[in-house]
């Protein structure tokens, strides 16, 4: 009896425990992921789906890289954060470069000289002086002046795990022999730039110097000239491009040509560091806005203001509605706003999705699950969710710089070629394939149907009905209209397939869709696409294979029908049309033409307009490309993605850009609404708790009843 | 016992050796170096120099397992598997394809997955042990037969819908603790707790089920007859005469798991953000990096043969009568 007493004691004093417990903690936020002390602080939180490969300048090409290392590194120009079109000004540059033309001789021409007498461009670039880098062990001097981490023994490298270990930093000016440092890296094979093979055919002594110094180690290239890159004085650098090509300015805008001292390299291609992660790809050395303090890839990445970060204003220019909303408030103030950023590694939708609403991510996107609770069509346009608006969350749409096209390959014998039969079965097709109902099913919504090459935003797009495509819509009551699949038909019997019938085989026509996807979740879209060509009496056979074989199949133009895809590079028709340009084409050149079209007219106009800059003639010449292209029809034009982005109500300052990816310095957290509205939606609910405490004694009690009378019962 | 455990580590030789070869050849059967250039150096402006300047730098513009060409022992050695392979058998798994090194990252990433998967097993294993003493104390009562049903219905269901399930009620609805995350140190409880929670009850069906065979195995045995002939009571038999002499078999399923658990989670470690090794293997496999996938799987056979032989040693410990030899 006395033993059961005690129990009971403990029992009843489980539950007062457990509240001193509580108290101990902060109650209102138990299920905050972030440590107290970060309260109230200046802090973004975002998440990342995928972790980066490279954070080197010189490698990285991904938008989920960028992402980082854009607030980090800084390239010469950067694109205006609030003007539309797409506009570039100075980052790091004191002025927009000076642009010289040249002849064969050296000799300087007019501005606008013929395109054919232009044997080199001269890019001049003025860099600012007082930029400079942040701190890093790389740049830390001793008393004496000489590099502290330079020289280190392989005892001092097994001391150190991270970049925090070292205890010195240092940091010096960016100076214009940096830029043209960087230029080098790109072009020596071992740094492996995947814009090298690119280069060598635009920057003067670039493929020689990639082969003069291939056997060279990556810290050797310093005083190894190249002809077309050279350092004029202490801020100005001088780039040579062969003949005309307007759009290297946005290569310039890249963070390809973002500056790099060559300590960097001298540093981390010391023995040993590699071994411990330490490498230039991994912490990187800029001049950005943020530094990046904390790099686990596979947990968070830590963004923290770079203290050396030159001045750098919010602008006092905008679009004309850029006041109304609150985006000129911030007008010529000092960059950044934001103290730290903490990029967290969220895989899975259920758990990103969850911490947003809950206030513990800033920022979202919508996942398809979790659609539906987020936004809402009426009369067309996406609206969000009364749960939405009541938590004042705001939704930002903008229609992405990228293309999602289905290919024909114009190399097969059935689909492709360019006679008129061929040309109508794809015409055909085209109709037959309803993109806006895939967008409506499959997308939510989530994208513009193709009307042509070009997305909107892009020099040479067309709006309303101009740029509607002809042979595939009608523009009916102001806007356009897929034509009727009457029409389709009646093509694809001038095509020789009457109802859809081949005439060789004297059954249904057999195409074959080749794709990489093969899961469960791909299948009601592969359903879906056989559906509309069953619509024409065709049928379509899915192939699914792997990656590398469907890559191979592309290469050696074994494919008939595929889907394929492509993100900007920069804001210029150029960057699309060159995907249809016969001089690409993927089987012969290996190159990103992947329907292997040529048509020598539109190579003609390509040629032409490349290295035009945008006028009304240049403008003329692309709805002349999109004519051919819709005409000859080797692509079914699909669709644009539009991004929806979610943001809470103390998120401010953010306006979507496709194209430029340093926007982190723009943005402000209005901190006092964040907490307090964090701590209004996460107050725990204990009464649960409770109950489950009292049916747990109550079952332990019977549990200890039924042992105890099964024993009696044994026993008797 | 010394001489037994030196013999076991040299069969652990030709098994490994085995185990390389085979990862070798059906990775190489899927794919060849210039896919794993092309993935590696994206999607954009690949050039067929680009790949060849890929394979040069990673070591794979040599052929796979017999290089004609070179002359001696080198038409050995100068071929991927060779170059690719001896340095596993010493521990050094050098880098990934992407550029990091696979040893450094096995490092940092071994530790969360052990921090979510030893707690689950050592909790898991005490609360399947006991509840399954209970419910072979209840044997042949509709208490037993209760129980069963209930942990059929629990072994029914994925253990996807406890983790989206348990993330829903504890973390958004009660909003108790965090719905994923992690931390250093004694923070991380608190990231802890849920996955962890969840792992065990997700397991509880199959673990008591299990364990609750072993039990009855042993419950009609005369010794037990005897205890119960002293007077000691139910729950005095169970646990001090049954639970111990059914240890050999728990061992054997417990033991060989030890290694294994420093491999992490999947779906766990996915769903709750825990920096772990689950899904190191599948990512480098969806990425075609080779070093990494044969650095995991020679990783997991030695991990796999030790857990073997710790089971062996454990069995010298609870048995008396067991001796290796």
């Amino acid at each position: 009896m006395p033993c059961l007493l005690t129990k009971c004691k403990i029992l009843y004093q489980i539950p007062f425990l457990f509240a001193l417990l509580l108290t101990a903690c902060d109650l209102s936020q138990l299920n905050n992921p972030y440590p107290k002390e970060q309260k109230g602080q200046a802090i973004l939180y975002q998440s990342f789906d995928e972790r980066p490969k490279h954070l080197d300048p010189a490698v990285a090409y991904s938008e989920n890289e960028y992402a980082f290392i854009a607030q980090i590194y800084e390239p010469p120009f950067q694109y205006h954060y609030l003007k539309r079109p797409y506009q570039l000004v100075p980052l790091t540059a004191s002025k927009m470069p000076d642009i010289q033309f040249l002849n064969k001789a050296g000799e300087k021409l007019a501005p606008n000289a013929p395109i054919e007498d232009i044997a080199f461009t001269d890019y001049l670039i003025d860099i600012q002086p007082s930029i400079r880098y942040q701190p890093h062990p790389a740049l830390a001097l001793t008393a004496n002046g000489d590099y502290a981490f330079h020289r280190l023994s392989v005892d001092q490298v097994a001391n150190f795990n991270t970049l925090a270990d070292f205890n010195a930093t240092g940091s010096r000016e960016v100076v214009a022999e940096d830029y043209v440092y960087q230029i080098k890296r790109l072009a020596h094979p071992k740094t492996q730039s995947p814009i090298a093979e690119m280069m060598k055919n635009y920057i003067v002594g670039f493929g020689e110097f990639s082969e003069k110094v291939k056997q060279l180690p990556k810290t050797a290239i310093k005083d190894v000239p190249m002809t077309g890159v050279t350092s004029i004085s202490r801020y100005t650098y001088r780039i040579r491009i062969a003949g005309k090509y307007p759009q290297f300015m946005y290569w310039l805008a890249m963070l390809f040509f973002a500056p790099m001292p060559w300590e960097a390299d001298a540093f981390y291609g010391q023995p040993g560091l590699s071994d411990k992660n330490i490498t230039l790809d991994w912490y990187p050395i800029g001049t950005g806005a943020y530094l990046l303090a904390e790099n686990n890839p596979n947990r968070r990445m830590i963004l923290e203001k770079n203290p050396n970060f030159h001045l750098e204003t919010y602008p006092t220019e905008g679009e004309p509605d850029d006041q109304s909303k609150g985006l000129l408030n911030d007008a010529g103030k000092r960059l950044p706003f934001i103290d730290k950023v903490v990029f967290t590694l969220e895989k899975e939708t259920i758990p990103r999705w969850t911490k947003f609403l809950q206030g513990y991510f800033d920022a979202s996107g919508i996942a398809s699950d979790s659609f539906d609770q987020a936004v809402q069509f009426t009369g067309g346009s996406a609206e969000l969710t009364p749960s939405m608006l009541e938590k004042k969350i705001a939704l930002q749409t903008s229609v992405e710089t990228s293309t999602f096209y289905m290919g024909f390959n114009m190399l097969d014998a059935t689909v492709g070629g360019y006679s008129e039969q061929a040309r109508k079965l794809r015409q055909a097709i085209s109709i037959a394939i309803d993109y806006e109902e895939l967008i409506s099913i499959f997308r939510n919504g989530r994208a513009i149907a193709g009307q042509g090459v070009l997305p909107p935003s892009i020099y040479g797009y067309e709006e309303g009905k101009a740029g509607v495509n002809p042979y595939v819509y009608d523009w009916l009551a102001d806007k356009p209209q897929r034509k009727d699949i009457g029409v389709a038909r009646q093509l694809m019997t001038e095509a020789g397939y009457p109802n859809g019938i081949d005439p060789k085989t004297h059954e249904a026509l057999i195409l074959y869709f080749d794709t990489t996807s093969s899961s469960i979740d791909d299948r009601p879209m592969f359903n879906w696409y056989r559906k509309q060509l069953e619509k024409l009496g065709i049928k379509l056979v899915i192939r699914a294979t792997d990656y590398n074989r469907f890559q191979d199949k592309m290469r050696k133009g074994n494919a008939q029908l595929f889907v394929w895809g492509w993100n900007a590079d920069y804001p210029d028709p150029e960057n699309f049309f060159f995907l249809l340009y016969g001089g690409n084409a993927k089987v012969k050149f290996g190159g990103e033409n992947a329907s292997n079209y040529q048509n020598p007219e539109f190579d003609r106009l390509f040629e032409q307009m490349r290295n035009m800059d945008n006028s009304p003639q240049r403008f003329q010449l692309i709805q002349q490309m999109q004519e051919i292209v819709r005409h000859d029809a080797p692509w079914i034009f699909g669709l644009h993605p539009k991004q929806f982005t979610l943001l809470h109500s103390w998120f401010l300052n953010r306006k979507p850009h496709v194209i430029a990816n340093n926007t982190l310095k723009y943005q402000r957290l209005d901190t006092v609404a964040r907490t307090q509205l964090q701590q209004e939606w996460n107050r725990p609910i204990f009464w649960p708790l409770l109950l489950f405490f009292a049916f747990s004694v109550i079952l332990f009690a019977l549990a200890v009843y039924a042992v105890r009378s099964r024993t009696r019962k044994t026993l008797q | 016992m010394i001489s037994y455990i030196i013999r076991r580590f040299l069969y652990a030789i030709p098994i490994l050796i085995g185990v390389n070869i085979l990862t070798f050849v059906l990775f190489f059967i899927v794919n060849s170096p210039d896919d794993m250039a092309r993935m590696q150096l994206g999607q954009k402006h690949v050039t067929q120099q680009a790949i060849n300047n890929w394979k040069q730098l990673h070591g794979y513009d040599v052929p796979l397992l017999w290089n004609a060409k070179a002359q001696g022992e080198e038409k050995l050695t100068k071929t991927i598997f060779y170059q690719k392979s001896v340095g596993l058998f010493m521990f050094r798994f050098g880098t990934s394809d992407s550029g990091r090194n696979i040893g450094a990252d096995i490092k940092e990433r071994a530790w969360p997955s052990l921090t979510i998967a030893l707690p689950t097993l050592v909790i898991g294993l005490i609360t399947d042990i006991c509840v399954a003493l209970m419910v072979v104390l209840f044997r042949s009562s509709k208490l037993e037969l209760g129980g069963m049903v209930l942990c059929v219905i629990l072994m029914s269901i994925s253990s996807l819908f406890y983790i989206i399930g348990g993330q829903f009620v504890i973390a958004k609805i009660l909003r108790w603790m965090p719905i994923s995350g992690y931390d250093d140190g004694f923070s991380a409880i608190k990231f802890v707790v849920l996955p962890v929670l969840i792992g065990v009850f997700s397991g509880l069906g199959s673990g008591v089920r299990w364990y609750r065979t072993l039990f009855l195995e042993e419950v009609e045995k005369d010794y037990v007859r005897t205890a119960r002939a002293k007077g000691l009571t139910e729950t005095q038999t169970l646990f001090r005469h049954v639970l111990p002499n059914a240890m050999i078999p728990i061992l054997t399923g417990v033991v060989v798991l030890l290694p294994m658990l420093f491999m992490g989670s999947l779906i766990m470690e996915s769903f709750f953000s825990i920096p772990g090794l689950g899904s190191y293997t599948i990512d480098a496999i969806n990425m075609q990096d080779f070093a990494i996938v044969r650095a995991m799987v020679f990783l997991g056979s030695v991990l796999y043969v030790f857990g073997l032989l710790l089971t062996d040693i454990s069995y010298t410990l609870v048995d008396p009568r067991v001796r290796l030899s």
